[in-house]
């Protein structure tokens, strides 16, 4: 052990080179510099106020009763149930997303791949299909509502259990499931689709394409809180998150319980995903275009800042969308598509310039 | 100390790496070697708890690396892959503070930024520090990962090839640091090692291994001869005394 000794001698010359430095302020910031910060919450502000500004106009603008009117407020009530569902609709998929993308570690994927917006067609088209179109206009209380939640979160349970933990233990397995079962759903929902007669795809058709029309407000008083409950969880695990999207490996060696990191997080996408599909109807590339636009509004990794950025992106596209259509280009119902249409063009332009992701 | 008893680990009928039987004792720095496949990084990541073993027990300052609660072993034992997880927009500090969660739970306080800057200084990251880590090259992004990890403040420091894709001027400041990490902050490193020329240099002790079995164990001047290291390598390997009569293995 001579050589262990001898060696030590040396001892000192880092100390004394940590002298030599001079003091700096000793901080942290989530933030690389007072700019970046500085633009984040002036992008926050911005985003919140347009998406504000925008909802205030959906509830007041081209109001067909004049405001003295006793009429003048349940018009604004009724139009009120269409800002809270975009307010769901905006904060599942944007805290989803965003949770889902950081703990695979991949931007150009979204929780849609787990299959939840097949298994909701194929509930909506099945029943149909089986029961007939009374039956599937009947399907919409409070009882049906969350017997499609609790179906879709139990599909993802079954999955993240058997596919996260023993031996298989690898999530690009499981996506690789996911998407399978996904698209066996959407095979057997479209063989039954070209089956219906024409008025019953009509009426199932309205209900596959996401439209905040769809959401009745019957669940709020339910919904809300779940939502809010489940969010309030995962921002609350964002310091962990931050850990978890360095890898298995690193997480572990800092003594995180990386599998049950994963299965907590994934649990509370599958919820979020199941309530605003089940609300509101499958939004594919919503969130994928929200994630997208709040990381690069937000030049940090921390998602304490990530989170309400997304959020409040994904409100202000949602309601800015549902303005300009209704009020200035007077499409009634092409909200969905439109969104769709320009998350995925933005979706393929981004896998195709790879560089910035 | 790290204890090793009869671990094994399974890949397949031809593939078995152990019964490994060793003790390696406290301070300074011990090296793998072996030729591929020999079963060094299996034997590191059971150590470093980040593969199970099949059989056998791992003890890493008496704590028993598959029972012990993985916050625990945090403060006592850290472990450094060659790849790693890419993050944007994340900068030098961030990364090297995110080696004080197992303490603040991501929470930094100001005795831990403290310490955050004592290891960017340490590895003489100071101008580098608000850096993205993409805007770093190869052998920079090593030294941060190493900054983090060292960060941890554990006593014991797992290093999966710290050489890989460095040149050689990076090579030699990688392992000054490492050798300085365990002379001043008292760190006991464990690394697997390529380059047994580099591994005679700053080790303290070697380890050789082959086809999954612990061939040799002891100082480097014990390991650095000619015929023990031409029977691990299966391959002629004769060693010269060079500057100072360090041994040095010509192949």
């Amino acid at each position: 052990m001579n050589t262990v000794e001898s060696r030590l001698k040396t001892k000192g010359a880092f100390d004394a080179r940590l002298h030599m430095q001079p003091t700096r302020t000793h901080r942290t910031s989530a933030f690389r510099s007072k700019k970046d910060e500085r633009r984040y919450w002036f992008l926050l502000t911005l985003f919140i106020g347009l998406g504000l500004l925008a909802a205030l106009g959906l509830l007041l603008y081209n109001n067909p009763v004049p405001v003295d009117s006793p009429s003048f407020i349940p018009v604004v009530q009724r139009r009120l149930e269409a800002i809270v569902a975009m307010f769901i609709a905006a904060l599942c998929h944007s805290f989803s997303t965003v949770a889902f993308q950081s703990v695979t570690n991949n931007r150009i994927i979204t929780p849609s791949l787990l299959g939840y917006e097949a298994l909701y067609s194929f509930i909506q088209t099945s029943t149909l299909f089986f029961f007939g179109a009374s039956t599937l206009a009947s399907f919409s209380g409070t009882g049906a509502f969350f017997l499609q939640v609790t179906l879709m979160v139990t599909l993802s349970l079954i999955l993240y259990g058997w596919l996260l933990s023993g031996k298989y233990g690898n999530l690009h397995l499981m996506l690789l499931v996911g998407i399978i079962i996904g698209a066996g759903l959407n095979s057997v929902s479209g063989f039954m689709r070209r089956l219906l007669a024409p008025s019953e795809f009509d009426l199932l058709q309205s209900r596959l394409i996401g439209s905040v029309n769809n959401a009745d407000a019957e669940y709020f008083p339910i919904v809300i809180p779940m939502v809010m409950i489940t969010v309030l969880l995962l921002f609350l695990f964002s310091r962990k998150l931050n850990i978890l999207s360095l890898g298995r490996d690193v997480a572990t060696t800092f003594g995180l319980r990386y599998q049950a990191g994963i299965i907590y997080t994934l649990v509370l996408v599958a919820v979020l995903m199941a309530i605003s599909t089940s609300l509101i109807g499958p939004l594919t590339f919503f969130g994928f275009l929200v994630a997208l636009l709040s990381y690069q509004a937000t030049p940090t990794y921390d998602h304490k800042y990530i989170f309400p950025m997304a959020f409040a992106i994904g409100f202000s596209i949602l309601t800015t969308a549902y303005f300009l259509l209704y009020h200035v280009f007077n499409a009634q119902t092409v909200v969905a598509v439109v969104i769709e249409l320009f998350g995925g063009l933005i979706f393929l332009t981004v896998i195709l310039r790879k560089r910035s992701l | 100390m790290i204890k090793i008893k009869n671990a094994r680990k399974v890949y397949g009928e031809e593939v078995k790496i152990g019964p490994l039987n060793i003790e390696i004792p406290k301070a300074g720095i011990t090296s793998l070697i072996g030729p591929n496949g020999a079963g060094k990084s299996t034997t590191l990541l059971m150590i470093g708890r980040l593969l199970n073993m099949d059989e056998g027990q791992i003890t890493v300052a008496n704590m028993d690396v598959t029972t012990t609660k993985s916050k625990d072993l945090a403060k006592i034992l850290t472990i450094l892959r060659q790849e790693n997880h890419f993050i944007t927009r994340l900068t030098v500090r961030q990364l090297v503070g995110f080696g004080r969660f197992p303490y603040s739970q991501g929470r930094l306080t100001q005795e831990d930024e403290k310490i955050i800057s004592k290891y960017i200084d340490f590895l003489e990251l100071t101008d580098l520090e608000h850096r993205y880590l993409d805007e770093l090259s190869g052998g920079q992004r090593q030294r941060a990962y190493v900054a983090m990890i060292l960060c941890q403040e554990t006593e014991y420091v797992l290093l999966d090839e710290p050489l890989n894709n460095l040149d050689i001027a990076r090579s030699v400041q990688m392992m000054e640091h490492l050798r300085m990490a365990a002379n001043e902050l008292g760190r006991t490193i464990l690394m697997v090692m390529h380059d047994i020329n580099f591994a005679a240099k700053y080790s303290d002790r070697i380890c050789a291994m082959k086809n999954g079995q612990i061939v040799a164990f002891g100082t480097v001047e014990e390991i650095m001869k000619p015929d023990l290291l031409s029977e691990i390598y299966e391959t002629k390997i004769d060693i010269i005394r060079g500057p100072h009569g360090r041994p040095i293995a010509i192949y």
